[in-house]
């Protein structure tokens, strides 16, 4: 890891970081994206995504890191931060769990109505 | 996690921008920070909901998606990524100037930032009015016909680029008036809003001429649709079957590219109402996030900043890069899908 | 005696010189950026949309008198039943007691002079006002009536002003995601020097827990809602299954947030009955770490329960037993927190003024309510009494019997140090009573008819149930006049009441140690940090009518001016 901090003199909680850093993580992230496209017509089946969510994490991992400081950032702040992605997951993750199941009773809605789609309703009539 | 204030920080007096209720620069800062970080996570949260339904309709309807990205132009996705990247490595400039008291250069930063925003709303700009013209719109009101294809500019586009066109004449005219009045401070603030907004139509323009010449017209996009659809014609396409009964009735009868649509799943609109509210959302933290930067570029020309006062170039530099952030999933998850 | 002279300067009334009357004219009122003055502002518009939504729900229990119709008809039922709903969880419950209470008496608590982000503090309180502007413009135009819950598709399809409402709880959302980050982040950074996490009164653990659960499950709501409206307005299909869209997803998405909104709404009321436990037994709160990890615990399982609003509407068998086992797992946290403050009361010395009659009784009601959530979270039996008045009593019984009465206890605790004035005792009394008796009597029968099938939105109902929901109109009137009586009796005594001293109630946490009303600046001496349930450390001061903290009346101990440290 290079020299987190620039050598200047500074008092308090100022911590700049140093620019060729900050240049080497652009080439980084340019060159990621543009694996990523290319690799997009490489023929990898159903792991593309797989493919494509790991380069974009790196990415993220980049930004996260260094543009936003969070390599030398408070412990406090990175748990806030990071905390955030577990309810994304328990959310995503339990919703998707469910939905697996009941997703036939969805599909088959429209295809009763079809295809005169325009006075679909459910049963319930609103009321006025 | 005790609270460490006041251990090493010297009793000196409350500085021009503490506020009263803190004790000390730092404590403002900590506080602060904390806050834009946990700011982040309702971001983060917010966009969530919209990832939810991406994944649950991607994971239900994977065929939704491998004939939808055909409509995404995945250079000019990944070329507005580099942007919003670039954009990023500006703002991180800007923020490690501000803390060593360079006002200049976070006022030149944060204005290549600006206008890096511009021109990412620009392309933007292309591609949405493009997919109104050949009739991509949400679910409900998703009627393709690409024979639609306007010759000239797209009437979206120019109705698009009404308000950013007011705004250039009206900052452009404030940046010559107090030029001329001979007060610079507030034509270099006016002049860096122009140029902002400068940035809108070079973006919208790349990506028109791009769209013209570099073969990002409607008719490829088709073919590509038609040539992909030949791979996965195997039959496990399971809605498919009702897919030709209501193509028909989605579509006008009688358009030249009536039997490659017919072929498009009649869900399809759905990946089109997911990537609208993504994009959108988007779109609407880019402006947030401009005229955030705005605030910072006008307060660097008054050069407040210094290295115990820089708080708000850190702050509005974390909402940036959480905008990029997000970009950075979005990108492969809409335009690369294979 | 300089020393009394000192006393009575920082610990007795302050007439002139607090923040009441610092600043004079509208728009000190308006544009003001002080905690304590965001908190009344907050306090009197939860209180008008407390009245507003009582009095709807006032109309629904006279309809109900009899079974056929009185003067409402079934569409009209409906609307009122939705706003009632609506603006009691959004524009009341949910920033009662965090946005109105803990705005005044958070900063206090922790010796700070103020919350951290203040300008935000009050565009909270200006999106409160605007989001429930919107969700009376939605009433007075064109009503609502798909239920506080907005579910699709009925709220894809209905005429009513689902726009409107949806985009008025979209902003009271982002107000209190701004309060709750405030308070986060005032917690984390703005204790004064000293104030460690464990020497923290226990309402401060409650709004903690709190404004991790507004931080973290709101931003889910406002996507909701913004999907909603593009859902109407431009038929986007998501949650549409005329469009191929999953309806059942959005009550994912609601519950999502609106679940962990419940304790939202319960965990700051249970941080108030922890401190007027102890501070009214006269007695160290018993078991001070588990109520405070209790409360954390609360908020972080208030995540994994969503599924258990859910359990008819075609959720999956796996889903559905995850959910319901985690539900009952809530039950332990919450009881650690009931033992806790029995112990605390046990051999106590408790004396029965008024806030500790609104504690005891929120004890005993959200005990029934917490009972009864137990058949609820079980699957068979939820089958036979999901959507009935069973449902209807058990949430009333957390909300109203929980966090209503936890705010009038808090209020009337409170109260000295806000309007630094006296409130008549017998009255305070008295509506305490009224309110207890009343409510009981209101959602008791409920109880019973739920559980023998009486579902619930319903205008029109079988005359078998009639006996039960005339008890229980009639309950409705006293609850309703106990509550304006308990609302009276407060007001008047900010303009009528016995002038008091700093610390009337000799408790011991640090918003004690100040004038009463404070000063703009909270504290204009050097605090002295004790233990927020060490009783013995405050002495009665015959002369203020007031308790003084010890140190302070030894002879060279007096306050020193100056900022709020630690000495």
């Amino acid at each position: 890891m290079t020299a987190p901090h620039d050598a200047h003199d500074h008092h308090g909680f100022a911590h700049p970081v140093s620019k060729s850093l900050l240049y080497v993580v652009f080439i980084v992230l340019v060159g990621l994206t543009v694996l990523t496209v290319v690799a997009n017509d490489w023929p990898l089946g159903s792991l593309d995504i797989w493919v494509a969510m790991a380069i974009a994490t790196t990415k993220a991992f980049f930004v996260m890191a260094f543009f936003m400081h969070m390599w030398w950032e408070k412990g406090l702040n990175v748990a806030v931060f990071l905390s955030s992605l577990l309810f994304v997951m328990l959310f995503i993750g339990l919703t998707l769990l469910d939905t697996e199941s009941y997703r036939e009773d969805v599909e088959r809605f429209p295809i009763f109505d079809r295809p005169d789609s325009s006075s679909v309703g459910p049963p319930i009539a609103p009321q006025k | 996690m005790t609270s460490e204030h006041g251990d090493h920080h010297d009793d000196h007096e409350h500085g021009e921008f503490i506020a009263h209720h803190f004790e000390s620069a730092e404590q403002q800062f900590d506080a602060g920070k904390l806050g834009i970080w946990a700011f982040l996570v309702t971001e983060v949260l917010f966009f969530t909901g919209l990832f939810c339904a991406y994944v649950l309709y991607r994971f239900h309807h994977p065929e939704i998606f491998v004939q939808a990205h055909h409509f995404l132009d995945k250079i000019l996705g990944g070329g507005n990524t580099i942007v919003l990247l670039f954009s990023s490595l500006t703002m991180a400039l800007a923020v490690r100037a501000s803390q060593l008291g360079q006002n200049r250069t976070v006022a030149t930063m944060v204005l290549v930032t600006m206008v890096c925003a511009s021109i990412f709303l620009g392309v933007k700009a292309v591609e949405y009015s493009h997919k109104w013209d050949i009739g991509i719109f949400v679910r409900a009101h998703f009627s393709l016909d690409e024979s639609h294809h306007p010759k000239g500019i797209s009437p979206y586009l120019t109705m698009i680029s009404i308000i950013p066109l007011i705004l250039l004449f009206v900052f452009g005219a404030m940046a010559l008036l107090y030029r001329f009045t001979n007060s610079l401070f507030r034509a270099a603030f006016w002049g860096g809003m122009t140029l902002m907004v400068a940035g809108y139509f070079i973006g919208a323009i790349g990506g028109y001429f791009y769209m013209k010449v570099g073969g990002g017209d409607a008719h490829s996009t088709a073919g590509k649709v038609i040539e992909h659809h030949d791979d996965h014609a195997d039959g496990h396409d399971p809605g498919d079957d009702h897919a030709q009964e209501s193509a028909s009735e989605s579509q006008p009868a009688g358009g030249a590219h009536d039997h490659e649509t017919r072929d498009l799943h009649h869900d399809i609109g759905i990946f089109f109402s997911i990537y609208y509210c993504m994009t959108g959302l988007h779109a609407i933290h880019v402006v947030g996030g401009i005229v955030a930067l705005a605030w910072i570029f006008y307060r660097s020309l008054l050069g407040h900043w210094r290295s115990d006062y820089f708080g708000p170039v850190d702050y509005v530099g974390l909402y940036w890069h959480l905008v990029d952030l997000i970009w950075i999933f979005l990108f492969p998850l809409l335009y690369l899908i294979n | 005696m300089s020393n009394a002279v000192f006393i009575k300067q920082h610990f007795g009334h302050a007439e002139k010189n607090n923040y009441l009357n610092v600043s004079k004219g509208w728009k000190s009122w308006a544009f003001t950026l002080d905690h304590k003055r965001i908190g009344v502002m907050y306090l009197i518009g939860i209180t008008t949309a407390l009245l507003l939504a009582g009095v709807f729900a006032l109309v629904l229990r006279s309809e109900l008198f009899i079974p056929g119709k009185m003067f409402l008809t079934e569409a009209q039922y409906n609307r009122m039943f939705t706003l009632h709903g609506a603006i009691m969880v959004f524009s009341f419950i949910i920033p009662s007691i965090p946005a109105a209470l803990g705005n005044f008496v958070l900063p206090m608590m922790l010796g700070a002079k103020d919350v951290a982000f203040p300008r935000m503090n009050l565009m909270s309180f200006y999106l409160w006002v605007i989001g429930t502007f919107f969700l009376v413009v939605a009433m007075l135009t064109n009503s609502l009536d798909t239920g506080w819950t907005f579910y699709t598709p009925y709220s894809i399809r209905t005429s009513t002003g689902v726009v409107a409402a949806t985009f008025g709880t979209f902003v009271l959302g982002f107000s209190s995601i701004f309060t709750g980050l405030n308070f986060l982040v005032t917690v984390n950074t703005m204790r004064a020097p000293g104030m460690t996490w464990f020497k923290m009164p226990l309402f401060v653990w409650g709004i903690y827990a709190t404004a991790i659960i507004q931080v973290l499950a709101t931003p889910i709501l406002g996507i909701t809602l913004l999907l909603l409206i593009a859902e109407r307005v431009l038929q986007i299909g998501i949650f549409d299954p005329k469009y191929g869209g999953d309806p059942v997803l959005f009550q994912h998405f609601f519950w999502f947030y609106s679940h962990p909104a419940v304790y939202i709404m319960i965990l700051p009321g249970m941080g108030i009955i922890s401190d007027l436990m102890a501070v009214y037994c006269r007695k160290k709160i018993f078991g001070y770490s588990f109520i405070a990890f209790s409360s954390v615990a609360i908020a972080i399982l208030g995540f994994l329960v969503w599924g258990h609003h859910m359990f008819t509407s075609g959720q999956s068998e796996v889903v559905t037993l995850i959910f319901s086992a985690i539900t009952f797992s809530v039950a332990i946290p919450s009881a650690v927190k009931v033992f806790n403050w029995l112990a605390t009361m046990y051999k106590g010395c408790i004396s029965l003024v008024t806030p500790m009659l609104y504690a005891m009784s929120f004890i005993f009601l959200f005990g029934i309510g917490g009972l009864t959530g137990l058949f609820l979270g079980a699957l068979r039996t939820d089958i036979h009494l999901h959507d009935t008045y069973f449902v209807v009593a058990h949430f009333h019984y957390v909300m109203v019997g929980g966090t209503l009465t936890a705010l009038f206890g808090g209020l009337y605790h409170w109260w000295p140090k806000m309007f630094g004035r006296m409130y008549n005792e017998l009255w305070g009394r008295i509506g305490c009573l009224l309110v207890f008796i009343g409510f009981n009597l209101t959602f008791f029968p409920q109880f019973v008819m739920g559980s023998r099938g009486m579902a619930r939105r319903y205008a029109r109902y079988d005359p078998e149930f009639q006996i039960f929901h005339q008890w229980s109109t009639v309950g409705a009137l006293i609850l309703g006049a106990g509550i304006v009586i308990a609302i009276a009796t407060l007001v008047h005594a900010v303009f009528r009441g016995k002038l008091c001293g700093g610390n009337p109630f000799g408790a011991a946490s640090l918003e004690w140690q100040s004038s009463s009303p404070p000063s703009f600046h909270n504290f204009d001496h050097k605090i002295v940090l004790n233990d927020p349930y060490d009783f013995d450390s405050q002495i009665y001061d015959p002369d203020l009518d007031s308790y003084v903290q010890r140190s302070f009346t030894v002879p060279g101990q007096e306050p020193v001016p100056g900022k709020p440290q630690t000495v």
